[in-house]
């Protein structure tokens, strides 16, 4: 059984705006039968246009996709269509405690409905997430052929909930959740964002003793990188560091995990945005 | 809330008389069965009353019987025996909606060059024989076919399955998890070779489980080390545990008619009363040969975990096919194999009785139920439509 809490629990018993809106400005449908779960979003705007008065919602799916769909329901009420489209995923899983991350797509199907009401709305091209939703545009390529899901958008959530193994995105999307045949393209997908997240990379000090920089290092390591990796049952251990050479063992689920080669260029991705960029990790067996 | 548990498919509580059986052999008669002093004496001879009754209820001989940890352990020990007593043969037989015991492993050994063959089943959950006459040959090292379906309660008919791969030299062994304790099982004229058990789905603890081995059977232990059960499986036997499953079996023995009339009497009128409420269900391998507990419904445009949610709020324990209980995205490889419609695969329940089942639990099942499946549809843009047309 799933550890929900007591929000998703009180928002699955008891979801809000259950139904449908009659003369609705905005609809916006995503999911199949077939994939398991679908939503179906309403949304009424005021008399000026500005603002949400109402929203509404259907959904197909799961304890966590009913709960996510009241959530959504709940936020985007009172918001500009604008300040309803910069709700993320994150915020409606955080809006109901938390998520356990196996469920995170369906914060992800809360997200994507708006983004095609709205889009269907103000008459724009339509934001491509499946494939089944027909009179959609076919835009980017379809990575993940068993959820019809596109290279863009699978990159968007990787970037914007900081995905770093093909698992985590499986959670977040349901891509690689069925045959596992696309496996290979999301990992070269989470690659590719980790080097444009390098690009604009945060600021950071710009000279380091090696005293400040071992510290720093390891502040990192800490704050940054082990609570990412506990979150998938995962840790490590720094074993060394000897000028810019970290030496680092995976532990508990990394060790001995297929991505771990992935993992470790995360972290090293992570050490050279956030300490600096001559930083190489090294894997060592102890 | 008094809990309703149906969910003996998944485990099963201990009966209290097995436990009481089991119960001096902790603290007082500990002995280890090997030890050549009295003490371990006493317990030896309890062990192999326990086989004895294991023996009986698979209407097999005592010999036959090797303890093991578990259902899974068994089935490992069965397959990669066989395929270590013929190391010319390379090939494996097995069906898509096998235990993940047997079918995982099954999967690992195409890494290591074995070819593996998969049956097919149709809607109703049935092979084909034809399809297993036409695969099976001299290469063929084992046919490890269930005997019955854990999800669906489908029964295989194992004997004439047993014939096929006879014909072939092969081995045969079946994972018979479900069926032990449900269905008459006589090994004396059986075709069956190897035949796995689990103690904890027939009110044994779990952690304990056997192998039979038929007599002349060509064997690898997979375990080894001491001279435990001859050899055959090392290790010191679990003894208060063993004496559990012995106890238990003897007890499934005794029950077996109860299982076949009064159980499978209530699986019927939960099932003939569910689907006369509730339109658009189905049955999943409603037309093959069932197990007398198992039922396996499935309500279109809903979904299997929000349903058994709901029901565990009524104390309400059942299981559910869908793929979001599990954490896997797609519905159980059972009801994918079945080719039942993403529609209804994805709302599955699975209600599986024990001896322990009541009446009025299954009524209550049937008062909570409906208003259940109702409700989710008013939710569901697709179950909307459906109420819509009613
Ligand atoms: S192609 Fe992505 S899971 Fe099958």
């Amino acid at each position: 059984m799933w550890d929900y809490t007591d929000k998703v629990k009180e928002h699955f018993l008891n979801p809000r705006n259950v139904g449908d809106i009659a003369d609705a400005d905005a609809v916006g449908e995503v999911g199949s039968l077939a994939c398991g779960d679908a939503l179906k979003l309403f949304i009424k705007l005021d008399d000026n246009k500005e603002r949400i008065v109402d929203a509404k919602f259907q959904t197909f799916g799961c304890g966590s996709a009913i709960a996510s769909s009241s959530a959504l329901t709940e936020m985007i009420k009172g918001k500009t269509l604008d300040e309803a489209l910069g709700v993320t995923n994150q915020e409606i899983a955080d809006f109901l405690g938390g998520l356990p991350e196996e469920k995170m797509h369906c914060s992800v199907m809360g997200q994507e409905a708006l983004e095609v009401a709205i889009a269907k709305y103000r008459g724009g091209p339509l934001p491509v997430h499946h494939d089944h939703g027909h009179d959609q545009e076919q835009e980017g390529e379809i990575v993940c052929k068993c959820f019809g899901l596109t290279d863009g958008f699978l990159k968007k959530v990787i970037a914007q909930n900081r995905l770093h193994t093909a698992e985590q995105v499986t959670h977040f999307t349901k891509a690689g959740g069925a045959c596992g045949g696309c496996i290979p393209k999301i990992k070269e997908l989470i690659a590719e964002v980790l080097g444009e997240q390098k690009q604009d990379a945060p600021k950071r000090p710009e000279k380091l003793t090696n005293l400040r920089k071992m510290q720093l290092i390891q502040e990192v390591l800490e704050n940054e990188i082990r609570p990412q990796l506990w979150s998938d049952g995962g840790d490590l251990e720094l074993i060394d560091i000897a000028g810019a050479t970290v030496q680092i063992a995976f532990r508990k689920a990394c060790a001995g995990c297929a991505s771990s080669g992935y993992t470790a260029k995360f972290v090293e991705q992570k050490l050279r945005d956030l300490v600096s960029d001559d930083i190489v990790v090294e894997e060592v067996q102890q | 809330m008094k809990e309703i548990y149906l969910d003996n498919n998944a485990t099963t509580k201990v009966d209290e008389a097995v436990f009481e059986e089991m119960r001096p052999y902790f603290c007082e008669l500990y002995g280890n069965p090997s030890s050549m002093h009295f003490f371990g004496g006493q317990v030896q001879k309890k062990v192999d009353e326990a086989r004895s009754r294991v023996a009986a209820l698979l209407g097999a001989d005592p010999s036959e019987i090797i303890f093991t940890a578990c259902g899974t352990e068994s089935d490992n020990t069965a397959i990669r025996s066989a395929i270590e007593v013929f190391p010319n043969r390379r090939h494996i037989i097995t069906t898509r909606v096998e235990h993940p015991a047997v079918l995982t492993l099954c999967r690992n050994l195409t890494k290591h060059g074995y070819r593996v063959t998969e049956l097919n089943v149709d809607g109703a959950g049935r092979l084909d024989l034809d399809e297993l006459r036409k695969v099976v040959d001299e290469d063929t090292a084992i046919v490890s076919i269930m005997y019955a379906n854990n999800e669906t309660g489908v029964v295989f008919p194992i004997e004439e399955i047993g014939q096929i791969v006879k014909e072939k030299g092969a081995l045969f062994h079946t994972d018979a998890v479900q069926a032990v304790g449900k269905i008459p099982l006589n090994m004396a004229s059986s075709t069956i070779d190897m035949l796995a058990l689990s103690g904890h789905k027939l009110h044994a603890p779990k952690g304990i489980g056997a192998l039979y081995l038929r007599k002349g059977v060509p064997f690898r232990p997979f375990m080894v080390g001491g001279h435990q059960e001859k050899s055959r499986r090392a290790g010191t036997e679990a003894t208060s545990s063993v004496i559990a499953l012995g106890k238990a079996c003897e007890l499934a023995g005794q029950h077996l008619d109860d299982e076949n009339t009064r159980v499978k009497g209530m699986r019927d009128r939960l099932e003939r009363e569910l689907m006369a409420i509730i339109p658009a269900s189905r049955i999943n391998g409603g037309g093959a040969e069932r197990l007398p507990n198992t039922l396996s419904i499935a309500f279109e445009f809903v979904e299997g975990e929000a349903i058994l949610l709901l029901l565990s709020e009524k104390g309400i324990c059942a299981s559910s096919g869908s793929a979001c209980t599990s954490g896997s995205l797609e519905p159980s490889h059972v009801l994918r194999a079945m080719g039942v419609p993403f529609t209804c695969a994805h709302g599955s329940i699975r209600f599986s009785l024990s001896r322990f089942t009541t009446d009025e639990e299954i009524n209550a099942v049937i008062k909570e139920l409906p208003p259940i499946i109702q409700r989710l549809r008013e939710i569901s843009p697709f179950g909307r439509e459906l109420l819509k047309k009613q």
